[in-house]
């Protein structure tokens, strides 16, 4: 198990550093100029100039990638190009809220996935059953900031229940925070709860034909104890590995519903450092995007191996 | 284990170290008013844009003069000034009891530094509106004389802009974050990508603001922002993005609209620097070939003004010249038949906002009706925009708001993107610089009309300024032709 774990590892090391070059390199050949954009409509030649030497962007790739690179090692994102302050303090900052909002799209995601999936495979062959597995059909076909607009109609324009948008910090008000965090989440969770739904159905169905349950529920054992007892570990390996999908997506559909309720995440720093053409600020945001999603896989493929002994003994 | 857990914990502290935006302020002092444009950091010497300005000008920093409402210079630090005989130099008498927000008294020795620093180290090009200032003499605590190299009235108009506004000597060290000022506002704290706090600053020489506490909070969407009017979220949308959303707040009891001005003319562009744009016939064709009255409903709904020229009707030179190369489709077809250019492929490269993009269908649609062919080309703005259209002139036409105060001047400098180059209009332009007043309207009013009349550009119209707020708030601007959202206007409603 330890080999592969650190397979794993090594694959995760080496994901990472290419996908560091490729964000510089993309990065790199994007139009625009920084300088001409920090300083405006009305900036010289003379000033241009200047400003791209104290940006460095006037100095060779290599060199700007490799002391990029190096500072990233050491926590160093470099200083924005807008701001003039450092990148890495306010990437944590942010990544800090997104993962507040990803994480509760994700509870909602299962709250909905796990008890409507489970549902929908044990009366998969009757009306009720057919019924959730529609709504997750349907679920699945709608785009995250469409939800997300409709609940800002209905619940906080029409209604006036809760708050179109912002952000507050659980410490400042526990309630405001709740409140505020409650639709960016629903949106974010109830198309992947639809997503997920269809496949905790799938691997249900597919755990109740083993004979083992057969035999479990031939001790006596009703259908919902049975699977809780000796079917869930073995429904949940295809599952866990479908969840991790889903938070590399949650993790991309957070930037376009914190732009949705203007909430001061990773996300909204992105789309402002791309329009500014804040260019070592849009680095640092993608490559810990690139490295949040990678490492996800990297615990996936990890927890596969804790889940399933089967997989152990392959290797 | 136990280390991915810590770091887990210190994320979520990060997100809760982010201040909170959510609701509008239950406390009847504080008011929260809704922006588009989010400042990058504090420090307008160095970080151009109109966001940084737009919150702390008048608010936290304040001037010798400033631009009211209506286009008027008013005293501002300065409770008043003479001007020699020769307009050479100006002798300010200074208000005696201000002081800035770190404590340290206002004198003549700070108009000196502020305006010194923008000769040395400014970083934005408006810094150039102080090169005709040649010395700046302290007289008095209280007496300070600037002396000009040559006479100029767009000095002392510019000092209503964020050049002059007044520093302190021991409040420059962090601009970016910790600005210091005069102003009766003082910032207390910032989240990025949300929110400003301004606190009303307890030494301000003049009278209390309204509102003890202004939380400025910045949306990129214009629904959002919308929304969180319409939501209860905040008290006031200091501009309505999108006019088509207009009646949703006019058909609601709870909210007041207002509609006034901008300085933004939105300006159709032409290349001048290369055929067949050289062609005076062929601009005063295209010109002609636009119906702007059609254009302003259907691209902006009707809200907006119309301007023949440059000259925003808040300006003391402005003229109504909307019937200068009115629309007139016969005629411009003869225009363009006797310039030779019935066959007029043009791209209209625009940058991709709102206003440029609906203006730039009906274009398309109107000049396809003279004969004109049009590929609209739309270009991410600001980015792509200023480096391909604004530096490297690649376009036939562009579409773009010219928000500066008294950009008119730019039609003098032949490097600028549109390379509109008229000897008159520059002789006019300096005559109106240097001239007194009443020679300055004169010759600012020539040079409206030879623009018009040369169609120089195509002015589509004058933004609008458009403003929603709740019932209780009051003193609400109707213009916006300055560079500050200023606050010590706003009044609570009935008082």
């Amino acid at each position: 198990m330890t080999v592969q774990i650190l397979r794993r590892a090594l694959i995760f090391v080496v994901s990472a550093l290419v996908a560091s070059v490729a964000v510089f390199g993309l990065l790199a050949v994007l139009p625009g100029d920084p300088a001409q954009v920090a300083l405006g409509v009305s900036a010289t030649p003379e000033l241009l100039a200047k400003t791209r030497q104290e940006f460095g962007i006037d100095r060779p790739l290599a060199t700007q990638y490799f002391e990029w690179i190096g500072g990233v090692f050491s926590g160093d994102f470099g200083n924005s190009y807008v701001t003039r302050e450092p990148i890495g303090p306010q990437l944590v900052d942010r990544l800090g809220v997104t993962m507040w909002l990803v994480g509760a799209g994700m509870l909602v995601a299962l709250l909905i996935a796990l008890p409507a999936g489970v549902f929908a495979a044990v009366r998969h062959r009757r009306a009720s059953g057919s019924v959730i597995s529609g709504l997750s059909q349907l679920g699945v076909a709608v785009p995250g900031f469409v939800a997300a607009i409709i609940l800002v109609q209905v619940f906080a324009v029409q209604l006036r229940w809760l708050p179109a948008g912002g952000w507050t910090p659980p410490i400042v008000d526990p309630l405001d925070f709740l409140s505020g965090l409650l639709l960016p989440a629903l949106s974010l969770g109830l198309v992947q709860g639809a997503v997920l739904t269809r496949y905790v159905r799938s691997s249900v169905i597919d755990v109740l034909r083993e004979d083992y349950l057969r035999t479990a529920r031939a001790k006596g054992l009703t259908p919902y104890r049975a699977l809780l007892r000796h079917g869930l570990r073995n429904a949940s390996v295809p599952v866990v590995t479908v969840l991790g999908l889903q938070l590399a997506t949650l993790l991309i559909g957070a930037v376009v519903i914190e732009r949705v309720f203007v909430i001061p995440g990773l996300g909204s720093m992105l789309l402002d450092a791309v329009s500014n053409r804040d260019l070592l600020t849009v680095q640092g945001i993608v490559l810990v995007l690139v490295l949040a999603v990678l490492l996800v896989n990297f615990v996936v493929d990890v927890l596969y191996t804790v889940l399933n002994p089967r997989l152990r003994q392959a290797s | 284990m136990k280390r991915i857990s810590l770091f887990l914990a210190a994320l979520l502290v990060a997100g809760c170290s982010a201040g909170s935006t959510a609701s509008a302020p239950r406390d009847p002092n504080a008011i929260t008013i809704g922006f588009s444009a989010e400042p990058a950091n504090f420090d307008f010497t160095r970080t151009d844009g109109t966001a940084i300005p737009q919150a702390l000008l008048y608010n936290v920093y304040e001037g010798l003069v400033k631009l009211d409402e209506n286009g008027q210079v008013k005293p501002l630090l300065a409770e008043s000034w003479r001007v020699s005989p020769d307009r050479l130099s100006y002798e300010f008498s200074l208000r005696a009891n201000a002081s800035f927000s770190n404590g340290s008294p206002f004198t003549a020795d700070n108009v000196k530094f502020s305006i010194e620093r923008v000769k040395t180290t400014w970083g934005i090009s408006q810094k150039s509106k102080m090169d005709v200032v040649s010395r700046v003499e302290v007289l008095a605590p209280t007496k300070v004389r600037v002396t000009l190299s040559r006479p100029s009235n767009n000095w002392l108009f510019d000092m209503t802009t964020r050049v002059g506004a007044m520093f302190s000597p021991d409040g420059v060290a962090d601009l970016p974050n910790n600005p210091v000022g005069t102003g009766p506002y003082d910032v207390a704290a910032r989240n990025r990508g949300s929110s400003i706090t301004l606190k009303a600053n307890p030494r301000y020489w003049g009278p209390k603001p309204a509102y003890e506490t202004v939380y400025l909070r910045y949306f990129k969407d214009s629904t959002a922002l919308n929304n969180a009017l319409l939501s209860n979220g905040i008290d006031v949308v200091s501009a309505v993005a999108a006019p088509d959303s207009m009646p949703q707040f006019e058909n609601d009891t709870r909210f007041n609209v207002t509609q006034g001005i901008t300085n933004g003319e939105v300006v159709l562009s032409f290349n001048g620097r290369k055929a067949p744009l050289n062609d005076v016939r062929v601009r005063r064709a295209l010109t002609q070939g636009i119906d702007r009255r059609v254009l302003l409903d259907t691209a902006w709904a009707g809200r907006g003004e119309l301007i023949g020229s440059m000259v925003p009707r808040t300006d003391p030179w402005y003229t109504d010249l909307t019937g200068v190369n009115a629309y007139n489709p016969e005629n411009a077809k003869k225009l363009l038949a006797e310039a030779g250019q019935q066959n007029l492929n043009l791209r209209l490269r625009i940058p991709n906002l709102p206003y440029a993009v609906t203006s730039a269908q009906v274009v398309k649609s109107e000049l396809n009706k003279i004969g004109v062919g049009v590929s609209i080309e739309p270009l991410d703005f600001p980015a792509v925009w200023l480096k391909s259209v604004f530096t490297e002139h690649d376009f036939d036409m562009s579409i773009i708001q010219h928000v500066e105060p008294r950009d008119i001047t730019t039609f003098g400098n032949t490097k600028y993107y549109w390379g509109y180059d008229s000897p008159k209009v520059r002789r006019l332009l300096a005559e109106g610089d240097r001239g007194s007043p009443e020679q300055q309207v004169t010759a600012m009013r020539e040079v409206a009309a030879t623009l018009a009349d040369d169609a120089a550009a195509c002015w589509l119209f004058l933004f609008p300024n458009l403003i929603a707020a709740k019932k209780k708030v009051g003193g609400l601007p109707l213009n916006q032709i300055s560079e500050a959202f200023d606050l010590t206007i706003l009044r609570r409603a009935g008082s």
